[in-house]
């Protein structure tokens, strides 16, 4: 396990490595610079003249060479300081803690939700096979898969509403300061993400467990006498927990990409409304670093979930 | 060989009309479409779905009453009517018209990323996998760098740098189809390497670039057709979505994603026609693709399912 550990934390380091660099590729190298960005976006209404631009770039730093400007972006996030705002001056990384634990939250919720959902349709779905439960269940899924997340939000916006005159608070209520007001914040996202999550969490358990279901251990199990409920929890379910743990696994990135729409959508002050903001204002420091901390995110939970599996299943071994 | 081999039987005698046996291209494909219609009624129905969407692209200048673009301030976010049947948007431009219009940018968008990410997926597993030793070691570090971001994440930072638009759009999709189809590819190809008719190949002195058009690639071609068709609905999805967030097709092009952007920001009383039309349409399109693509998985390769999960 230790070895299988090593091995895994090992290939993550040049993957982390090719991250930075294309970020910077493409956050410098492509567009001339980022000043370039903004300047050719904004024709007219912030004009630059050339002085400026060369004034603006030496302050930045945007007049060394490349080799130097991605060290010192490397050492700068590694110090822990990821630079402010362009426009506002604002540190980003008070940016991220402030808003980071909000898309946390909404994603963990998603993924609970996915389960408890998920897991029982699945399970139901293939121990009656073939009757009404069955095929409504199915229909479903194949229905949520498709259903775009941030459609799904915002028809649940359409519903409060038009319903209950209400829309869902905008402000940033940490969970440890009024948890009523940040659940009132956080729920509808999580189930905007969470439902097309069940949807294949559900698709996975449904599978799974009809494999299960045909092994000959289960025959073994009901054979001896052992009652229908212990069969199903102790043999079926457990040995169908893994391949769903693995879709969960997949799908996190899913999460995170279909997360930034849905807060768009919801404009909940998160992570992923943060960088949409900066995007469409061209603050490069800001998309440079949140792209970087997704791309962390990202492998970090791979390797979680590569590991989970060692975790779960002993036949896996890593070469 | 000190043994003389029994003369051979006549040339003429056994030539074999192997062009006679096999039925024209139209008539081969019609019968593949036949026994695919059998196998999946569901999969036949996605397929009518796409077509009719083909159809609405190709004709949307006939069938839509209205101009997409063009703006009546006399009939500003109007519930639907008779004349305008699902209604009007924030200037006044009929909703029905831009859905039908919209059609044409999802299909465009859709199979293009999915044909140019898969195809370059496809050239790029192959190599990999069949030469092996560093080229491939390299080539799966750099999918291993695409794979740590979020699609539609590395999407977003593709559109920042190259700016929204209809062919940015196309390759910022594309770029995120590459690294799985170049996964499937490559594992598909590992198994193939070892296959004796490619050692046989190998030993009459072809060479690598004869072996893997010749012989590697035409194994690989069925799988890649499913995971293309199980991409299709991905990247309706991410064209959708970067739409929505202001950052892939541009205003006033009519795309089903942009027309959902900021629809529930402005308006007091939320205007439910435009939030709930375009995003039915794109869920049927989607759902559309999900299901021939699953049909189709099973249709060629009912096997395949677990290379592909």
């Amino acid at each position: 396990m230790s070895k299988y550990l090593f091995n895994r934390l090992l290939i993550a380091i040049p993957t982390i490595f090719g991250v930075t660099v294309l970020i910077f590729l493409a956050m410098r190298v492509i567009p001339g610079d980022p000043l370039q960005l903004i300047v050719s976006e904004s024709d007219g209404i912030y004009v630059l003249s050339e002085e400026e631009l060369q004034a603006l770039r030496a302050s930045l730093g945007l007049d060394r060479p490349y080799h130097l400007q991605y060290m010192d972006w490397i050492a700068q996030v590694i110090s822990g300081d990821m630079g402010s705002s362009f426009w506002n001056k604002e540190p980003i990384s008070g940016m991220i803690l402030r808003r980071g634990p909000i898309s946390a939250q909404i994603a963990l919720m998603a993924v609970l939700l996915s389960w408890l959902i998920g897991v029982p349709i699945g399970m139901l779905s293939a121990m009656w096979r073939n009757t009404m439960m069955d095929h409504l269940s199915r229909v479903g899924i194949t229905v949520f898969i498709a259903v775009p997340s941030y459609w799904l939000g915002l028809l649940i916006i359409l519903f409060t509403v038009l319903v209950f005159s209400w829309r869902p608070p905008i402000t940033i209520i940490q969970l440890w300061e009024d948890p009523l007001g940040n659940l009132s914040m956080t729920v509808l996202p999580a189930m905007a993400l969470g439902l097309g999550l069940s949807a294949g969490t559900a698709r996975m358990a449904r599978s799974a467990a009809l494999e299960v279901l045909f092994e000959d251990y289960i025959r073994t199990a009901r054979s001896k006498g052992l009652r229908e409920t212990l069969v199903v929890w102790r043999h079926v379910f457990k040995n169908a927990m893994l391949p769903v743990v693995t879709t969960t696994g997949l799908a996190l990135g899913g999460l995170l990409g279909g997360a930034v729409s849905v807060e768009t959508a919801f404009a909940v002050p998160g992570l992923g409304k943060l960088l949409v903001q900066g995007m469409t204002e061209r603050d490069w420091m800001m998309i440079q670093n949140l792209v970087l901390l997704y791309g962390l995110i990202y492998v970090i939970i791979n390797l979680l979930v590569d590991l989970s599996y060692a975790f779960l299943d002993p036949r896996i071994r890593y070469e | 060989m000190a043994t003389t081999s029994p003369p051979l039987a006549e040339p003429e005698g056994i030539t074999l009309d192997i062009e006679g046996q096999r039925p024209p291209f139209i008539r081969r494909f019609s019968d593949s479409v036949v026994r695919f219609a059998q196998s999946s009624p569901i999969g036949m129905v996605a397929v009518g779905v796409w077509v009719l969407m083909f159809i609405m692209a190709v004709f949307a200048p006939i069938l839509s009453p209205f101009d997409p673009l063009e703006a009546d301030y006399g009939a500003i976010r109007a519930a639907p009517t008779t004349e305008h049947i699902l209604g009007t948007d924030q200037l006044g431009r009929d909703l029905l018209s831009r859905i039908i219009y919209g059609a044409r940018i999802t299909l465009i968008v859709s199979i293009t990323a999915v044909f140019i990410g898969d195809l370059i997926g496809f050239v790029w597993g192959i190599a990999s996998g069949y030469l092996g030793k560093r080229f491939d070691l390299i080539s799966q570090r750099v999918v291993d760098v695409l794979m740590s971001f979020p699609g539609l994440i590395l999407a977003l930072l593709l559109l920042v740098v190259l700016g929204a638009g209809l062919v940015t759009v196309i390759v910022a999709i594309s770029v995120t189809r590459i690294p799985s189809a170049t996964r499937v590819t490559r594992s598909v190809v590992l198994s193939i390497k070892e296959m004796s008719y490619v050692e046989a190949a190998k030993m009459i002195g072809a060479s690598n670039i004869r072996i893997m058009v010749r012989h590697v690639a035409p194994q690989v071609v069925a799988p890649i057709l499913v995971v293309a068709t199980l991409h299709l609905g991905g990247a309706i999805f991410a064209e959708s979505a970067l739409s929505f967030l202001g950052m892939g097709i541009p205003p006033p092009a009519p795309s089903w994603g942009n027309m959902l952007g900021g629809v529930l920001a402005a308006a007091f009383r939320p205007p439910w026609w435009l939030v709930i039309f375009p995003g039915v349409a794109i869920t049927i399109a989607i759902m559309a693709a999900n299901l021939f693509g699953d049909a189709f998985r099973d249709f060629l390769d009912p096997k395949l399912r677990q290379r592909i999960d």
